[in-house]
């Protein structure tokens, strides 16, 4: 955008360069301004966040996040988040990165209608989904266990796992596989020695991203578990009758994770829209 | 100390038939290039050798053992590639000593060997770093080294010099034919580029549509083409063709001339390198159109009775555009084909 400008004159490139900036700040200050004020509330006392008028300076007091963390139920909902989400994230990747390596490598009768399915996958709702898997893990004994919602977890989380390794595979060239072959490797030893190494990172990455997919999930978690919510789950439940202070800390500490996490693989998520795109 | 005997090999890729009845025997320390224009199944052929690929019918022979059902691992072989495969996350040393660990070689043996390789191929000053600090000439260095530490019965290498620019390319083609000399291995080289195939192979099997047209030395593959496709693709610039008509017991008539050939009686076509013609007080009368000095030579594109016909010459020749040339071609050097098998006629 900015080289179109620069060929059409001066003002036509300020005024381009105008639009850019404001563009850019505007959607920096949609996505920070929430997050700041989230921090902001968080690090403040209960007192403050409860008051007015409000300040725009956190006061670095951890009086809200000490009643969150006392909260009762808060830290076992927590707990339970993390059973899940990591649940989720092995999971995908068992499921997932083995589909990947296979639609990057072999040749079969209905591939690109797999890899429709996939996303297809993320078509249906949940809630449309939600009561027939709750009847399901009642029958069978699932409901209500951190392994039941993980598999409801791993099938959101399982279409991006493929796709993120499937691109990674891709970009792998399949001549250094061969090459390993020709060196005395059989399939799998060239698969531990050559492309595993080559693929670590983005194996990580995707499996952070189902870990984030799994913690942000609120709808399946508040449907199917009662006493092992999550902290999605457990938030929903508590939020009209809990005090200011204390959402705003859950909220923080469901934020902040996420956005790290997401933060350190962005990059492998590029990669994915990108084939996903074509 | 290996033998390669391919028997029927014949490949299949759904309805497309990529090789057929491919016969060819690879004596012990030969080396091999297999030439042909894109798509003719050269490198097929020699990735069915190297066990990437499995061959529709036939039998693949190395060192008299039958080796068609064995993974590449076990067929004592190695492959250089034309992408280098250099992996990216070993230095040189561990790229080169990988085939040796596989083995389970003792420390000493691997040290010994990577070095003596690396030196081989002069990359002994690298052998620390990652192939993302290499250049192209280099990762291809590395690769090779790769290849020959293995100490293979049989090298085999695709395409490995296409990636690299003319001099680079030029260089390294006198340096691995010189180090795979040393080795006594046998090798298998995949090329597209007749300079690369004559300048190295002690014999070229000229590829075309998925079959083996010709497997000679290259001068005889230069001098007597077994088809019009050998003659049209092996030389730069290729063979001049023109038609004959038979003027009775070896007599033919060629662009109103009449010029001693083969006793058949039906049509031929009569061919002659450019370098081989002359000009004369008789012989075949043309028209210059295209005049070309390459310093060395004259490179003259001519038309005899609506045929193109080129013609290299002397330099100091001088010929414009339009001049009437009489060529008289080198009685000797003269070739005949049959139009209709396309196979060359004694």
């Amino acid at each position: 955008m900015s080289d179109a400008a620069s060929v059409s004159g001066h003002s036509t490139n300020k005024a381009g360069r105008f639009v850019y900036v404001s563009g850019v700040v505007l959607l920096c200050a949609w996505v920070l301004i929430p997050l700041y004020l989230l921090l902001v509330n968080t690090l403040s006392s209960p007192e403050a966040v409860n008051s007015f008028p409000k300040s725009f300076l956190p006061g670095f007091d951890l009086g809200s996040l000490e009643f969150f963390a006392g909260f009762s139920g808060m830290l076992v909902a927590l707990k339970n988040s993390i059973i899940v989400a990591a649940i989720t994230m092995v999971l995908s990747i068992l499921i997932g990165a083995p589909a990947g390596y296979a639609l990057s490598r072999f040749e079969f009768r209905g591939k690109e209608v797999f890899r429709l399915l996939i996303l297809l996958t993320r078509a249906f709702p949940l809630p449309l989904l939600a009561l027939p898997l709750a009847v399901l893990f009642i029958r069978t004994g699932l409901d209500d266990t951190a392994f039941g919602l993980a598999l409801v977890h791993t099938t959101l989380a399982v279409p991006f796992a493929v796709l993120i390794t499937f691109s990674l595979f891709s970009g792998i060239p399949l001549e250094l596989e061969e090459a390993a072959w020709t060196l005395g490797c059989t399939r799998l030893t060239a698969f531990t020695k050559v492309v595993l190494p080559l693929i670590l990172p983005g194996i990580t990455a995707s499996a952070i991203f189902a870990f984030v997919i799994s913690w942000n999930e609120v709808f399946a978690a508040a449907v199917l578990t009662i006493e092992n919510r999550t902290l999605t789950a457990f938030l929903l439940q508590t939020l009209s009758e809990s005090p200011l202070h204390l959402k705003f800390a859950g909220g923080f500490i469901l934020v902040v994770p996420a956005l790290v996490f997401i933060f350190a693989v962005r990059k492998y998520l590029f990669a994915m829209w990108g084939i996903a795109n074509r | 100390m290996a033998v390669i005997e391919i028997k029927n090999v014949a490949k299949r890729f759904g309805e497309y038939q990529a090789l057929q009845d491919i016969n060819l025997t690879i004596e012990d320390q030969e080396f091999m290039v297999l030439l042909g224009a894109s798509g003719c199944g050269k490198s097929t052929l020699l990735r069915i050798i190297c066990g990437l690929e499995t061959a529709t019918e036939g039998e693949v022979w190395i060192g008299g053992k039958r080796v068609d059902h064995l993974p590449p691992k076990d067929r004592g072989i190695s492959m250089v590639f034309q992408n280098y495969a250099v992996f990216p996350h070993l230095t040189v040393f561990e790229n080169i000593a990988f085939g040796l660990r596989m083995k389970k070689l003792p420390d000493d043996e691997v040290t010994r060997r990577v070095e003596r390789t690396a030196g081989l191929m002069h990359i002994d000053q690298l052998l620390q770093r990652y192939s993302g600090e290499l250049s192209g000439g280099q990762r291809q260095r590395v690769a090779v080294a790769r290849a020959l530490a293995m100490e293979p019965d049989v090298i085999l290498m695709d395409e490995p010099l296409s990636n690299l620019d003319a001099l680079l390319r030029m260089e390294m083609r006198a340096e691995l034919k010189g180090v795979l000399a040393e080795s006594n291995t046998t090798a298998i080289y995949v090329t597209h580029d007749q300079v690369e195939a004559m300048s190295m192979a002690d014999r070229i099997s000229v590829m075309h549509k998925g079959e083996i047209v010709q497997a000679a030395s290259p001068i005889e593959v230069y001098r007597n083409p077994a088809a019009e496709f050998v003659a049209g693709f092996i030389g730069n610039p290729p063979m001049n063709f023109l038609p004959a008509a038979p003027a009775g017991s070896g007599q033919w008539h060629v662009a109103g001339q009449v010029i001693e050939g083969p006793q058949v009686d039906r049509a031929l076509r009569f061919a002659v390198r450019p370098e081989d013609v002359r000009p004369a007080e008789t012989g075949l009368t043309a028209v210059a159109r295209i005049v070309e000095p390459l310093g060395a030579h004259l490179l003259v594109t001519c038309d005899i009775e609506g045929e193109m016909f080129r013609a290299v010459l002397d330099s100091d020749l001088a010929i414009r555009s339009g001049d009437k040339l009489i060529l008289a071609p080198q009685p000797d050097r003269v070739r005949w084909f049959d139009p209709e098998t396309t196979k060359a006629v004694a």
